[in-house]
């Protein structure tokens, strides 16, 4: 295989004596779509934050193709196209949906322009375009705040979506979101990476969702990786379905 | 509709300044106060209040008193100079004020402030201390006119100023970064995942809220004709953020639709009755528990209704 694109090693973390990761390594390669499942606080919204720089580890390291972006703040990581989408929506409540995603957008092509609107006809349509691909079309002039949970979830992803990166970040994206609109995101979802050819991770407690969509799934308990392999893989290793999906 | 309204009030302030002259003094008071508090507003869209921003109304006025004292005696060049010295000195504070946050962030602007105003008082050979220093009447085109006739044209070019500036200052709100200023406030977090660098939009806010307070002081040293350290104290920091309030942060009017009423009804408190903080008091009450959007939200909502 090439050379990865993110590649994490020998990552130590701990808070209060609590192990968040314990000498894990991970490495995502061009055009995956990897997912990583494991129990309610192993560790993995802490292995995000590691790689985009939220937290420092206590030792091991990052690499973005090949350079180390440990030490790197979240901007400049942001700025190297990673992009995250959170477990909690991270959004601009008080703004519309548009401007959240048209905010996204003026990022990506230089903030600063002092003088122009941040509303042109070409950001509202390209807005409007990511918005309706995550279903979000009707609600673009809502403010975010009076978002369903699950819809604010929608948003944080189509805001990624609109940065444009070569790898995405997901934190857990069908948590929150209904059933029923569950498997429509994640087509859409995977329409929208394959199309844009855009890498992504991401965790995820839904298992039919990650044996549905993920190319290869990792294992993430007390710190470590567990398990690795292609989903039906991983899922008849019965250790892993003691353990982590819950089935015996 | 609002551009109609706007315009209209404008209208009517030249219209009532020239019915009655003695007005202007205090409606040029009330927009150079404008364009400070409009200052202060700017900020409060990040959620950061300023309880020292009549630092750079006074370090303005004191930039325009000192130039004249160089020898500079034009009007447009000791207004552009001085509003330039206050943009300077807010970049400089700002860079270091723009890391703080809430209660930290709304102290160190005061603390910052009140060094500014004991530096004024206390040096007595730079500053004249709290004598001030004398703001002469410049030149307008190269011509020097009689006091009664300057006063007029600087309240017009203020009008003017209050125009063009509060359009520009719209623009730069409604722009990414005046987005992404108003983003500070609700996810500092989001706008680092999207490489925004928070510090320096609020860097470019902060200088470009001292500008406007500048701009407001220069043109209050030159209708009062003086700078004392009075310009700089906490009470008038204080009053710039009364003002924003009251006039609602919702839209650039506010801050001249604020200061204008606050100072109409100064003028009418104290002839009337010395209760002038009783009626500041009261009004600001009614504002906050009854406007939230301050004064300006009555034609914003009236709008939102009428379309
Ligand atoms: N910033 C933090 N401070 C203290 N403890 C934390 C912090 N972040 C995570 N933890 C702890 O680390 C462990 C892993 O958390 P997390 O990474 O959120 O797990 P997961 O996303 O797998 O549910 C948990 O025990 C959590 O309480
Ligand atoms: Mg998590």
């Amino acid at each position: 295989m090439s050379r990865p694109i993110l590649e994490a090693k020998n990552l130590r973390v701990a808070f209060n004596g609590v192990k968040a990761a314990d000498g894990a390594s991970i490495a995502i390669h061009d055009g995956e779509f990897l997912a990583i499942i494991g129990p309610n606080g192993s560790g993995k919204t802490t292995l995000l934050n590691i790689c985009t720089g939220y937290i420092r580890p206590i030792s091991g390291s990052v690499l973005l193709d090949g350079n180390d972006i440990t030490r790197m703040s979240p901007r400049a990581i942001a700025r190297r196209g990673v992009a995250r989408a959170f477990q909690i929506p991270q959004l601009f409540s008080a703004q519309r949906v548009v401007d959240n995603m048209m905010l996204a957008l003026a990022a990506k092509d230089g903030l600063w322009s002092a003088i122009r609107p941040l509303e042109t006809a070409e950001r509202r349509d390209e807005a409007k375009a990511l918005l309706e691909l995550v279903g979000l079309d009707g609600d673009a002039d809502r403010i975010s705040s009076t978002l369903p949970e699950g819809h604010r979830k929608l948003l944080d992803i189509a805001v990624t979506l609109a940065l444009k990166p070569r790898l995405l970040l997901l934190d857990e994206p069908t948590s929150g979101v209904s059933a029923l609109e569950r498997f429509p995101l994640m087509e859409a979802l995977m329409s929208a990476l394959r199309q844009r050819r855009i890498t992504a991770l991401f965790v995820e407690h839904d298992m039919d969702v990650v044996a549905r969509y993920a190319s290869r799934v990792l294992v993430w308990n007390a710190g470590n990786i567990m398990a690795e392999g292609r989903p039906d893989e991983v899922f008849g290793n019965a250790q892993v379905r003691e353990r982590v999906v819950g089935v015996a | 509709m609002r551009i109609i309204l706007a315009a209209a009030a404008v209208v009517m302030l030249a219209a009532l300044a020239f019915a009655a002259p003695w007005l202007q003094f205090v409606l040029t008071l009330a927009i150079a106060k404008g364009f400070a508090a409009l200052g202060v507003a700017v900020l409060l869209r990040a959620g950061l209040i300023s309880i020292g921003h009549a630092m750079f109304f006074a370090a303005s006025a004191y930039g325009a008193a000192f130039l004249a004292r160089a020898g500079i005696n034009d009007l447009g060049l000791l207004l552009i100079l001085s509003v330039l010295v206050s943009a300077l000195i807010g970049a400089i504070a700002g860079s270091f004020l723009v890391r703080y946050r809430a209660i930290f962030f709304a102290m160190l602007n005061l603390a910052v402030s009140m060094v500014f105003y004991a530096l004024c008082a206390k040096l007595y050979g730079v500053t004249g201390g709290t004598d001030g220093l004398p703001v002469p009447i410049p030149a307008v085109f190269g011509i020097v006119f009689a006091e009664p006739v300057f006063k007029s044209i600087l309240f017009y070019l203020s009008l003017t100023l209050m125009v063009l500036v509060g359009l520009a200052v719209h623009r730069y709100l409604d722009s990414p970064l005046g987005h992404a200023l108003s983003a500070v406030h609700s996810n500092e977090i989001r706008l680092e995942y999207l490489g925004i660098p928070v510090w320096a939009v609020l860097l470019i806010a902060y200088t470009i809220s001292a500008a406007l307070a500048g701009l407001g002081g220069s043109i209050a040293g030159f209708a009062i004709g003086r700078v004392v350290p009075d310009f700089a104290f906490w009470t008038a920091s204080g009053h710039l953020v009364l003002i924003a309030v009251l006039g609602g942060i919702g839209g650039v009017p506010g801050a001249f639709i604020g200061a204008l009423f606050l100072e109409l009804l100064h003028s009418a408190a104290v002839t009337v009755t010395d209760a002038w903080n009783m009626f500041v008091g009261i009004t600001l009450i009614v504002v906050i528990m009854f406007m939230p959007q301050g004064i300006y939200g009555l034609f914003e909502r009236k709008e939102a209704q009428s379309s």
